[in-house]
């Protein structure tokens, strides 16, 4: 395999998105923050949520792990940012579904970024590197739903 | 050692990966299987298969003289002095589970301690914190030099009159370190405690003599020395194994059933519940034949030399760190400057070259080592200098690739 196929990995979005993250850091009590291993490796994340009125007004996220892992988790806050918790977990379905290969239908919602991590399907040693922050995401969203 | 011939018995290896020849460096993970091993136990499925030790019909004479031939077989590996101290489990991690169970939830009691080091796998380390919660004992660790070496010093000064049980890696499957266990044996005993090592990364590299070692309990897997996966042994000296009681009942354990009570047969059955791991033993048998064959002092000099002459070239990588000492057993820790293992291991993987990326089950480690994660290349008697050379070039590619955009 040639670096080409590489590339389809380590888009240059991503790799700007690893070494610029966005919105990196924590918002103080008043968040929802969701810690998540990938306890195959051992990388940490931590998503923190400022959740008001269904919408998520602000998201930030911390922790340790690889290129794709953190990249991955720079975009999620990056797109769910503003969107209400409806729209973030039909996202995170989206994403899902993108990473299982599937046709992926993006109705309205604008993707951005994550496109980008379109390639990570054809490396499935890395999936669950990609989904760690999107799965925190839900599992904050849905235990302030349940609150 | 003529490699090339010890390579054509491996079936697996003469394959391409992502379009290049399979370079397998993750023998520490699980090792491939020579022809001989996946023979064996295809052959008892074809010809011999049969329930052991019941029913008097000629199939289940067969099945139960292999099964109990490969005990034999690793009695004398292993130099055990009976074949009733050799009990099959499903790996090392049950192996060590049934002492810390058995012995360990029936022996301790709050104030005792159990000493292990910082660098175990988390397979000798969890089931030791259960038994510390349950017993009220102490779990305690010798520390680690920075080298990521044990002192014997250190291990008189943790070990006490009041330590009970002493577990302890042969080999770190993270560091390399080889460990001085017949010296740690005998702090041990001085100290009225047991000794039982954690033998995974030992016997398929090296030759083991347990009672040579003294230890009281060793453990290991067949898949890491050529043999099948979800078998191993659990090899403990007769006097404690027969003062043990099993973990598991039911079927082939027992003696007497009676209503309300029942009775254990003897060693080593009574610690084989239900229908044993008959093809897992007999592959693990013909392993232990096809490693004899080659020679364990020969093995262990063949990767001796390919991880000397591995480091050799890794340290002429700038930014590449090695972790553990100068003197290793047959694998190499490292982390290629800021890359992540994970990109590192996917960037090797498209160039055919396998090695394992992560927290190797050792989270106390990786925290000693001030890391969330390593890369490890780990060597086995299939590999070869032209292995090395492939792994060299591989992670100058890595370098090459993550240096435009770090």
């Amino acid at each position: 395999m040639s670096f080409d196929n590489l590339d389809t990995l380590y888009r240059q979005v991503i790799m700007d998105h690893y070494k610029n993250p966005r919105n990196r850091g924590s918002f103080g009590e008043d968040s929802v923050t969701i810690d998540m291993n990938n306890p195959t490796c051992g990388d940490r994340i931590q998503i923190h949520l400022l959740v008001e009125d269904d919408k998520v007004k602000d998201a930030k996220f911390d922790g340790e792990g690889c290129s794709i892992s953190l990249s991955s988790a720079s975009m999620m806050t990056q797109a769910i940012k503003g969107r209400n918790v409806t729209e973030a977990l039909k996202m995170s379905e989206i994403f899902s579904d993108m990473m299982l290969g599937k046709d992926i239908d993006t109705e309205d919602l604008d993707l951005g970024d994550i496109e980008a991590l379109q390639g990570v399907s054809k490396f499935p040693a890395r999936i669950k590197c990609a989904t760690l922050a999107w799965k925190a995401m839900e599992k904050g969203i849905n235990e302030q739903e349940q609150a | 050692m003529d490699v090339k011939a010890i390579r054509s018995q491996f079936p697996i290896l003469d394959q391409s990966v992502n379009g290049s020849p399979l370079v397998y460096l993750d023998s520490a993970a699980t090792s491939q299987k020579p022809t001989s091993v996946i023979e064996a136990v295809n052959a008892y499925y074809r010809i011999d298969n049969s329930n052991v030790h019941r029913g008097v019909h000629t199939l289940g004479t067969r099945a139960t003289d292999k099964y109990e031939g490969a005990r034999e077989k690793v009695r004398q590996f292993i130099n055990a002095n009976k074949t009733e101290e050799v009990i099959f489990m499903r790996g090392t991690t049950t192996a060590i589970n049934t002492v810390a169970s058995s012995y360990g939830l029936t022996n301790l009691s709050k104030g005792d301690e159990i000493v292990i080091t910082q660098m175990e796998h988390h397979s000798n380390i969890i089931p030791w914190q259960q038994v510390a919660k349950i017993t009220g004992a102490n779990l305690k660790y010798i520390p680690l030099q920075p080298d990521g070496t044990i002192t014997l010093e250190d291990a008189r000064n943790t070990i006490t009159d009041n330590t009970k049980i002493v577990a302890m890696m042969h080999v770190s499957n993270v560091l390399g370190t080889i460990n001085p266990i017949k010296e740690v044996t005998k702090i041990a005993h001085e100290n009225g405690a047991v000794m039982l090592v954690d033998g995974a990364q030992g016997v398929p590299h090296m030759k083991v003599d347990v009672q040579d070692l003294d230890c009281d309990f060793y453990a290991f897997s067949a898949h890491k020395m050529c043999g099948p996966t979800g078998v191993g042994v659990l090899y403990g000296k007769k006097q404690l194994l027969e003062k043990m009681e099993p973990v598991e009942f039911g079927g082939e354990m027992i003696d007497f059933v009676d209503l309300y009570d029942s009775t254990w047969k003897e060693l080593p059955w009574k610690f084989e519940g239900g229908t044993p791991i008959i093809a897992g033993a007999i592959g693990l048998g013909a392993a232990i034949d096809f490693l004899q064959d080659i020679g364990m002092d020969e093995i262990t000099a063949h990767e001796t030399k390919l991880v000397d002459y591995a480091v050799n070239q890794l340290q002429t990588i700038d930014g590449l760190a090695i972790y553990g000492p100068e003197k290793r057993a047959g694998l190499i820790t490292f982390n290629l400057a800021d890359v992540h293992p994970h990109d590192t291991a996917t960037v090797l993987d498209a160039e055919g070259i396998a090695v394992r990326a992560g927290h190797h089950c050792a989270q106390p480690l990786m925290k000693w080592l001030n890391v969330t994660a390593t890369a490890r290349a780990s060597f086995y008697l299939y590999n070869t200098t032209d292995d090395v050379d492939r792994f060299i070039t591989g992670l100058n590619k890595a370098k090459e690739f993550f240096g435009d955009v770090f």
